[in-house]
């Protein structure tokens, strides 16, 4: 039996790593994540848990200390944002490339500067190539829920590899929500206990991790690393199928709303896909042909399942709540439209950059990228194809909202 | 979608406007209801104005953004009336409810033209009275239910009661003082 409860994000995934009891938390706080060490160290003080609970003196250190945790063969997980997982960056290669299933929780923030403690994915998507399995929420329920099926699919044979669990800062990481929450023992029961096959510590078959590659050596492990991230698509479908079998909510890597006959669509992530959608359900009610599809996983990249997914769209917009710098579109862009090269017939495609440092995207705003979106059908120009959406015009002298 | 209440709070940092929208989910949840209580952090520091946001339906909300339109406004201090345009976007069937031992009709001049319902209550005082300190959220909170009804005021006091029965455990002194604090706010905040 589902248990009717009303949670913060962050408490949110506090709750399910309490839940889950892991071996070892190493914590290092940053805003907005530092919510969830906060609550689990409450655990921790009151017996609810048996984790050996590590403060240590950086994200550096409290990564570090996960890898040594996992490869001793214990459950690890931590949680940071923003600066925090940039000052893990050399440790989270480390960490794919060992085959460590640590689970790390980001409350995404920008990165600076200026310096901004709110949301965008910049931190996050600067990390997209280092290995991690990287799963987004829309809100607190996806965060828990994704939190559940996270140690599984990191923890699957042939995928092993270290999985992060991304909320929006701010918006789901501090708002409190209605939320779904599952027993103990049926989360323990899904979750099951983590065997791995080798470890540091086992006596009969010691074994070296992170040993230095030689040429005849590295590329092979780095095409075994690559193997095991596209077998991480088969797993994150396995571990959703029975999620669904055993709470009844159902996942994949992307999720299609109203995109059933859909002529224009929007591709974009988080909280803002909620939003989004009650732009979609306005126009719809007016009888316009829009839909939107929401990425949950980003790593592995669903390329093929979201070209298919598009199939019949005219014209796409892919909403980025990063900027990359590429100067020509954003990371989600970059790989949506890379998914569509070979599609027979293409959709026209443009990149929009919102969002940035907590930005607020609104229901208008979405109902404005539809309205672009019919144009480009409409004229069948496509426009400039990468531009800014949410930005004050300085030279008009627009102010900050409220001034 | 079915009707949704949206309320917007204005408060500076350290008078607990982010918690008064916690507890006001906290209670419109106990009720049966789908809730959003997010803050809005510019810099955070003590005094200076923040925003909080409410968001009370009965159906799943989707929407994320913050409230610009909202159904009523909350004011925790008087002082950014000067500061802050807290009626900005407030629907005229709306209402605003103001600490302030002053009246509406005082107080209009300063909401820059709000053709609305403008309600007063003083906050201060009956939290000095109950509580022996300056807590203004507590009777803050009790003036938007009576206002906005996005609770039925009898259900949010007993909700209210097992709430802080749970929160003050350890304190069960200081419930009974929270309780009359509700009811009396509930009493005396007028238009």
């Amino acid at each position: 039996m589902s248990i009717r409860d009303r949670l913060s994000g962050n408490e949110a995934i506090a709750t399910a790593m309490r839940q889950i009891n892991p071996d070892v938390f190493a914590m290092f706080p940053i805003t907005p994540s530092t919510e969830i060490p906060q609550y689990f160290a409450q655990y921790v003080a009151d017996g609810r848990v048996d984790t050996e609970f590590i403060t240590v003196e950086s994200e550096h250190s409290s990564l570090s200390a996960c890898v040594g945790a996992e490869a001793a063969g214990c459950r690890a997980v931590t949680a940071t944002s923003s600066a925090g997982l940039s000052y893990m960056n050399e440790v989270l290669y480390c960490a794919a490339s060992a085959r460590l299933p640590i689970v790390l929780a980001v409350a995404c923030r920008a990165l600076t500067g200026p310096i901004n403690i709110n949301h965008d994915y910049s931190d996050s998507m600067a990390e997209r190539d280092s290995g991690f399995i990287q799963i987004y929420a829309e809100n607190n329920q996806e965060a828990y829920d994704n939190y559940l099926q996270a140690h599984r699919i990191g923890e699957t044979p042939d995928v092993r590899l270290p999985v992060m669990i991304c909320e929006d800062g701010f918006i789901t990481s501090h708002a409190l929500e209605n939320i779904e929450l599952e027993e103990d023992e049926a989360v323990r029961a899904f979750v099951g206990e983590y065997r791995p096959e080798n470890y540091l510590l086992k006596h009969e078959n010691p074994l070296a991790v992170g040993p230095y590659g030689t040429s005849p050596y590295y590329m092979e492990a780095r095409v075994a690393q690559a193997e095991a991230m596209k077998n991480a698509k088969r797993a994150i479908l396995e571990v959703a199928a029975d999620f669904e079998r055993t709470f009844g909510r159902k996942y994949g890597f992307f999720e299609e709303y109203r995109m059933e006959d859909a002529e224009v669509a929007m591709v974009l992530m988080g909280s803002s896909a909620g939003t989004a959608k009650a732009a979609v359900d306005e126009l719809r009610h007016q009888g316009e042909k829009v839909g939107l599809v929401k990425v949950r996983v980003f790593r592995p990249f669903p390329g093929e399942e979201l070209a298919a997914a598009m199939k019949g769209c005219r014209a796409v917009a892919v909403l980025d709540k990063s900027e990359g710098f590429s100067a020509c579109g954003g990371p989600l862009f970059a790989e949506t439209a890379a998914a569509c090269i070979n599609m027979d017939a293409r959709p026209k495609m443009i990149d929009i950059v919102y969002g940035l440092g907590g930005r607020d995207f609104t229901v208008d705003q979405a109902m404005d990228v539809f309205a672009r979106l019919r144009r480009i059908v409409r004229t069948g120009e496509t426009g400039p194809v990468y531009s800014h959406m949410g930005q004050r015009d300085l030279r008009k002298g627009d102010m900050p909202y409220g001034l | 979608m079915q009707k949704m209440t949206e309320i917007r709070w204005h408060g500076r940092g350290g008078q607990g406007a982010k918690t008064a929208s916690l507890l006001l989910a906290d209670a419109a949840f106990m009720a049966g209801k789908y809730i959003q209580s997010f803050p809005e952090y510019g810099p955070e520091r003590s005094g200076a104005p923040i925003t909080a946001y409410n968001r009370i339906s009965e159906e799943r909300c989707s929407i994320h953004s913050n409230i610009y339109e909202p159904d009523y406004v909350v004011v925790v201090d008087e002082t950014l009336l000067e500061s802050v345009d807290v009626t900005r976007g407030l629907k005229k069937e709306g209402a605003i409810v103001i600490n302030s031992a002053r009246s509406s009709a005082e107080l209009r001049p300063l909401l820059r033209g709000y053709p609305g319902r403008v309600f007063t209550i003083d906050a201060g005082t009956i939290s000095r009275r109950h509580l022996g300190a300056y807590f203004p959220n507590t009777p803050m909170l009790a003036a938007i239910v009576a206002v906005s009804r996005c609770v039925e005021p009898e259900d949010f006091l007993k909700d209210m009661e097992t709430s802080y029965r749970h929160k003050f455990a350890k304190k069960p002194q200081v419930i009974q003082g929270n309780l009359d604090c509700l009811a009396q706010a509930m009493k005396e905040v007028k238009e």
